[in-house]
């Protein structure tokens, strides 16, 4: 097969560096344009398997507002984004929940725990 | 009257980073007054990651960032009043402010710390035609809805502007299960980050239609349906180009405004490109001992540099209530200059004598740069040239000017941006 280029956009900050990365097969063969490992690390990821943080909230039981903000504890596989989002519709937290609180473990299977941003006090 | 040293006007992240490094400097009879339930500000709804890669090395969300500060803050027992809102600082530094516990009451601070931040350029400085529905709302109202109230707006989305906010609720909103339409651009580039086109349009296959506006909004009692319609160089609608969404939802998310009119009635003189203070090298008003930082002084992208920013603030008022006035400068002042596309630049003027070892000048380019570089001048002669591949008017620049380069009898610093040759 022949190479290929892929232009892609960084977004692990926000400089937003522009990257190509050259492909051949299920190889990579060069990242350009990157200024920072990460840079190469999401591209690398990005043509093979990519991935995102989930960030989102979920309902609060007994406390003294009604959500607390979540994400997954790291990224996970870009195409299961609305499947972890679905896990979180049906979810509830009792109050008082701490930044760091496990609220999902394991979420849908991708080894990664959905944890609390926020501090809820109970109400 | 109660009397502070310092009081600090909003308990967002700048005025969080105010605080604490005012009371490092060692100035510990401080009062942040803040409005809101909380400490934390805007990042209270700002849930999504992002945040504090240059302050904490890891990407945090919003909450996470302003429980940090919020922790300092209470670690060294700097005092706070929620839900307080602050109505009139005079020139004298009398602030009067009021809350359901306390009533009206005045505190006379020795410095004070405008930390008021920003908010949202609403529908009505937008002027858009049509009717007045309900289902129109900010980016950032509907983001505290979904986000903190737990309530979605509506079902089917037209975003105008392509502000962060507007692009991070473009991607709320899917995932909560709304189809957001279009996002329509007035100005022929994105106002918000490349990475939230990105991971937030992108991702979710949301078109971004630059150089578009809305022309129309139906619905009498509900928004109905939205037309946007392509805008030609003069940002004039080009007839025969119209596209109607229906809809039952328009955010907007068209640009932030400094939040100022504190600062007016303290005689602050204001800036017209900005919106925000004209201020020196130590972030000082032209009201002495009154000091700016944060979006209120400058609309920023990045809450780092808001952070950075407001410590030095902080600082300099610390040192401000230390001395009991300003040691007196030499009266010489240098102005910075933006030149060539570059809008403003804060701090706006320089005292020699008065500024630290290294001074962040921070500013906004007023359009799409390409293969160019931030050049700066003092006087005719050049001292530093930095390439830049891209810059936008969505994202802040910056260049850090030495004091040991200013020695000399330099008259006015100018930064330009110039093509690489």
């Amino acid at each position: 097969m022949a190479k290929e280029i892929i232009e892609l956009t960084c977004i692990g900050c926000p400089l937003g560096c522009s990257l190509k990365v050259e492909k051949q097969d299920a190889e990579i063969l060069s990242v350009e344009g990157n200024t920072c490992p990460r840079g190469d690390a999401y591209a690398r990821k990005e043509v093979t398997n990519p991935t995102r943080i989930v960030t989102s909230s979920v309902k609060v039981v007994g406390g003294e507002v009604e959500t607390v903000s979540c994400k997954t504890a790291s990224d996970i596989p870009k195409n299961l984004i609305f499947s972890v989002i679905e896990v979180l519709r049906g979810q509830t937290v009792t109050a008082p929940v701490r930044i760091g609180d496990v609220l999902v473990k394991n979420v849908c299977d991708t080894g990664v725990d959905i944890v609390a941003t926020k501090e809820v006090q109970s109400a | 009257m109660k009397q502070y040293d310092l009081v600090i006007i909003g308990g967002g992240p700048a005025g969080m980073a105010a605080a604490i490094a005012a009371y490092d400097e060692g100035v510990s009879d401080i009062l942040i007054i803040e409005r809101d339930k909380e400490l934390g500000g805007i990042l209270n709804q700002c849930i999504h990651n992002g945040f504090g890669l240059h302050t904490f090395k890891e990407e945090l969300t919003g909450p996470e960032y302003a429980a940090r500060f919020a922790q300092q803050v209470y670690e060294r027992g700097i005092a706070f009043k929620l839900n307080t809102m602050v109505m009139d600082i005079s020139e004298q530094k009398v602030v009067t402010a009021m809350n359901a516990h306390d009533g009206m009451f005045e505190v006379q601070a020795k410095a004070v710390v405008l930390a008021m931040g920003c908010r949202e350029r609403s529908r009505g400085a937008l002027n858009i035609p049509g009717y007045r529905p309900a289902g129109i709302y900010s980016a950032g109202t509907a983001q505290r809805l979904v986000n903190m109230e737990g309530f979605m707006p509506g079902k089917e989305v037209v975003i105008l502007g392509s502000g962060d906010i507007g692009l991070i609720m473009a991607r709320r909103m899917t995932l909560e299960g709304a189809k957001v339409k279009v996002v329509a651009e007035l100005m022929p580039y994105s106002g918000g980050l490349k990475r939230n086109i990105v991971q937030c349009l992108n991702d979710f296959d949301i078109p971004l239609k630059l150089s578009h506006t809305v022309v129309d909004i139906e619905g009498k009692e509900r928004v109905e349906a939205v037309t946007i319609a392509q805008v030609g160089a003069d940002r004039k609608p080009i007839p025969g180009t119209e596209e109607r969404y229906t809809c039952d939802t328009l955010l907007l998310s068209c640009g932030l405004l400094p939040e100022n009119e504190l600062s007016r009635t303290a005689g602050v003189e204001l800036s017209p490109v900005t919106s925000g203070p004209v201020v020196n090298e130590s972030l000082e008003t032209s009201v002495e001992g009154i000091f700016a930082c944060g979006n209120v002084l400058h609309v920023h992208d990045l809450v780092d540099y808001v952070s950075q920013e407001a410590a030095v603030a902080g600082r300099h008022a610390a040192e401000y209530i230390k001395a009991d006035a300003m040691e007196k400068s030499s009266g010489k002042t240098i102005q910075i200059e933006g030149e060539g596309g570059v809008r403003y630049t804060v701090p706006g003027f320089i005292r020699p004598d008065c500024m630290d070892e290294n001074l962040t000048v921070r500013f906004r380019v007023g359009n799409v740069y390409q293969n160019c570089s931030i050049v700066t001048y003092f006087d005719d002669r050049e001292i530093a040239r930095r390439k830049r591949p891209v810059m936008a008017p969505g994202e802040m620049e910056q260049i850090i000017l030495q004091k040991k380069q200013l020695q000399n009898d330099v008259s006015r610093v100018k930064i330009v941006i110039e093509p690489n040759s």
